[in-house]
């Protein structure tokens, strides 16, 4: 009786050191179940929509519903899903590989993600209030000045409270990784994943600026009577089209660089060989990022900006798919020759190639100003955006699960369950995607909540369903799969891949301070280095001492709720002027945090050098 | 501190270097109070706007230069990647420019 009373302070013990934690590793795996848990929520939405498309005139949800859940499901899936997923990973992961005892500033790691999950929730509130977001996850207006009811509201300060997270998390990547770099990390030694990581924070600090823009617009005109977006007022409604995918088009890189940096740790270190085309890999990385901010009009071929504007664009677009395809065979010869290890981590990075290439594929198709006009608003889309979504970032989420799960949770995953999971979800991805193809080019548009029988559509869309089944299987067998491994997995030792980089020179998990001492960087892949031509242990770069760790904090997440209050203040104004008062209250919460914050001096606290003497390695 | 040769040495480096860095300041200092005053001045002359324009928006440009190469010590080492930063954002923030003005309102 006694130990379930201790268990039970444990449990609150822990939930308290979570709500105020700083600590980059335990802000990271919040990201994780933050983001896990809207992937689950954004699949359930996915797999609704494929039910109702699953025969001709099915009447499984109603239009307006339909609406709500794609609508849902995408902005879900982007912002709240695979966007935190990989933002928890680089947290956890990068100051690991470049030798930081944590990021730049971690109070606001902290805050970045209690707004991003705070927005989120904002977001789902809207299912029990009256209806949710349906003006497609591109909100385009006028349809969403237009969308009645409080659905776009909470679209709109949702994605203001995380985006604000995002951006926040984005500038303290940048500034941890020009900073805190261990010494003998020079740029040039950095990890692919860090370079990655670097690169999308840079997407992320000028993308996200135009969609708060475009959502201020949004809100002033829905909220407060301005007429930005409405044309019968002199407004001009392209301008948002123009502000989403000024950010959105970078976001979608903001999504796929960070895997490319996964699978370009993950290929080497699986096939024994150091990558193949360092320099080059970075390089195309920088390239992709500087393209990848001209070429949003894209997704506005059919606009009507004009031949010249679609022409400029359209060359821009495919210029992408050249360093793209550097990558792509950089990882090819990066295999070629090595003693490949087949595990669910590598088997991930293996489909990812040719299913990520049939999207780049598609994607040059699409970018053809004059082929779009078939494409456009069509399942083609549909496809396309899939097999790079799916097939790249979450086959990439997947594989860095496998393969750092051991580095976070001291365990490693089960392999069988790990490639009944692939194979599942593999087989389910492409039954699911690859028909949409044909499907669209037989003239199926996307976003509608019915087709009509015999018009050759309805073995595509049932065959799609299935597919859509079997991904879910996979999923819930992964989901098993990490109950299993909490239970009686395998415990992992420090370095159980042979790998290369500095966060496997270090315990699994690692302690809270990282590294006993900085180690000494003397070149690319430095745990290899060492195994090679050391004593396979890093070198320290100074000798024991105290180390400096900042203190957790409650204020990030009192902050954020003073926000989530006010975001129904705004939302609700517009019924009565008395929600004032929660705008208020909320916004006095908020600033007042930081008032605190600002004014109380907080040192953080010292490791004394016996503790980490005590401390076996 | 402890005194000796050595460090006595790097000081002497040192404060040569300060001393070069102050005179360039101050350099820098004067010729943004000189190109201040042609501003105003070729206001209050009442030269035409479609000179003056131009004019008072070229000198802010070397202004702001000067203001982040040598106020703010972006001609030192290691501001290469702020240099990125600003470089990428005025590029990204010209285009949007250069696109709306051209496909939306002209
Ligand atoms: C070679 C690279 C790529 C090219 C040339 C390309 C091109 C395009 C084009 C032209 C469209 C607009 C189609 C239309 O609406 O008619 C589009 C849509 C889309 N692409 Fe790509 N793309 C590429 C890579 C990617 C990647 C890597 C991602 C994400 C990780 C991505 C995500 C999307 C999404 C989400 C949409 C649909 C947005 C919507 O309308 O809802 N694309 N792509
Ligand atoms: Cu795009």
């Amino acid at each position: 009786m006694s130990n379930a009373a201790t268990q039970k302070r444990a449990f609150s013990a822990v939930l308290w050191d979570y709500l105020t934690t700083v600590d980059h590793k335990k802000v990271g795996i919040l990201y994780l179940m933050g983001g896990g848990f809207f992937f689950l929520l954004g699949g359930l939405e996915a797999l609704i929509i494929r039910i109702q498309l699953i025969k001709p005139e099915n009447d499984f949800i109603t239009a307006g519903l339909y609406n709500e859940m794609i609508t849902m499901h995408g902005t879900t899936m982007i912002f709240l899903a695979a966007t935190p997923l990989l933002f928890g990973l680089m947290n956890y992961i990068m100051p690991l590989q470049i030798g930081a005892r944590d990021v730049a500033f971690p109070f606001l790691n902290a805050l970045g993600f209690w707004l991003f999950f705070s927005g989120g929730i904002l977001l789902n509130c809207s299912w029990f209030l009256g209806g949710a977001p349906d003006a497609g996850w591109t909100a385009y207006a006028p349809l969403s000045i237009q969308s009645p009811g409080h659905g776009t509201d909470f679209y709109v300060m949702g994605l203001q409270l995380s985006g604000a997270g995002t951006l926040m998390s984005g500038i303290n990547f940048l500034v941890t990784i020009v900073a805190m770099r261990a010494p003998g990390m020079t740029y040039m030694r950095m990890p692919l994943f860090t370079w990655t990581t670097f690169v999308t924070s840079v997407l992320t600090l000028f993308a996200f600026p135009a969609l708060t823009v475009g959502l201020f617009l949004l809100m002033f005109d829905r909220m407060f009577g301005s007429a930005f977006f409405d044309v019968a007022l002199g407004g001009n409604s392209v301008i948002w089209q123009h502000l989403f995918w000024i950010f959105g088009h970078p976001e979608v890189y903001i999504l796929i660089l960070p895997v490319f940096g996964v699978f370009s740790e993950v290929l080497p270190t699986f096939s024994k060989k150091r990558l193949f085309g360092y320099s080059a890999m970075v390089f195309a990385t920088f390239l992709i990022a500087f393209l990848g901010f001209m070429v949003w009009a894209h997704h506005m071929f059919t606009v009507g900006l004009g031949p010249v504007a679609n022409s400029i664009f359209a060359v821009a677009t495919m210029a992408i798919a050249v360093p793209t395809g550097i990558k792509i065979f950089n990882w090819l010869f990066t295999m070629w020759g090595g003693s490949i290890v087949i595990n669910s981590a590598m088997l991930w990075a293996l489909a990812f190639i040719p299913s990520f290439t049939i999207g780049g594929m598609t994607g040059v198709m699409l970018g053809s100003n004059v082929a779009d006009y078939q494409y456009h608003d069509s399942y083609f889309v549909v496809a396309h955006f899939h097999y790079v979504i799916v097939g790249g970032v979450v086959f990439g989420l997947f594989a860095a699960c496998h393969y750092w799960w051991p580095k976070m949770f001291g365990r490693i995953l089960h392999e069988g369950m790990g490639k009944l999971a692939f194979w599942t979800f593999f087989i389910g991805f492409h039954l699911t995607f690859f028909i949409q193809h044909f499907l669209g080019l037989m003239g199926m548009p996307r976003r509608y909540w019915v087709f009509l029988e015999n018009q050759g559509l309805d073995t595509g869309n049932l065959i799609s369903t299935i597919g859509a089944f079997f991904m879910t299987i996979g999923t819930i067998v992964f989901l098993i799969n990490i109950v299993y491994t909490a239970v009686k997995g395998e415990k992992a030792p420090a370095d159980p891949w042979d790998a290369r980089t500095l966060e496997w020179t270090i315990p699994s998990p690692p302690p809270f301070y990282n590294f006993k001492q900085m180690p000494l960087v003397r070149g690319l892949d430095p745990l290899w280095i060492e195994k090679t031509e050391g004593n396979g242990k890093m070198t320290p770069a100074e000798p024991l001492d105290e180390i400096h760790m900042p203190n957790g904090s409650i204020l990030p997440l009192i902050m954020t709720a003073g926000f989530f209050i006010a975001s129904f203040g705004f939302i609700y104004q517009t019924d009565h002027k008395a929600w004032l008062i929660a705008l208020y209250a909320g916004m006095a919460i908020a600033i007042g945090c930081m008032v605190i914050r600002s004014l109380k001096d907080d040192l953080g606290f010292h490791i004394s050098k016996e503790e980490l003497e005590r401390e076996a390695d | 501190m402890t005194e000796n040769t050595s460090t006595n040495k790097i000081n002497s480096y040192q404060k040569e270097k300060n001393r070069e860095e102050m005179r360039k300041q101050i350099i820098t200092f004067a010729l943004m109070i000189f190109f201040t005053m042609i501003a105003f001045f070729a206001v209050a002359m009442g030269i035409s706007s479609m000179f003056v324009i131009p004019l008072i928006l070229i000198l802010a440009i070397v202004q702001v230069g000067f203001q982040f190469y040598y106020f703010m010590h972006m001609k030192d080492k290691g501001h290469e990647f702020p240099a990125l930063l600003i470089f990428g954002g005025i590029w990204v923030t010209f285009l949007v420019g250069v696109t709306f003005v051209t496909i939306i309102w002209w």
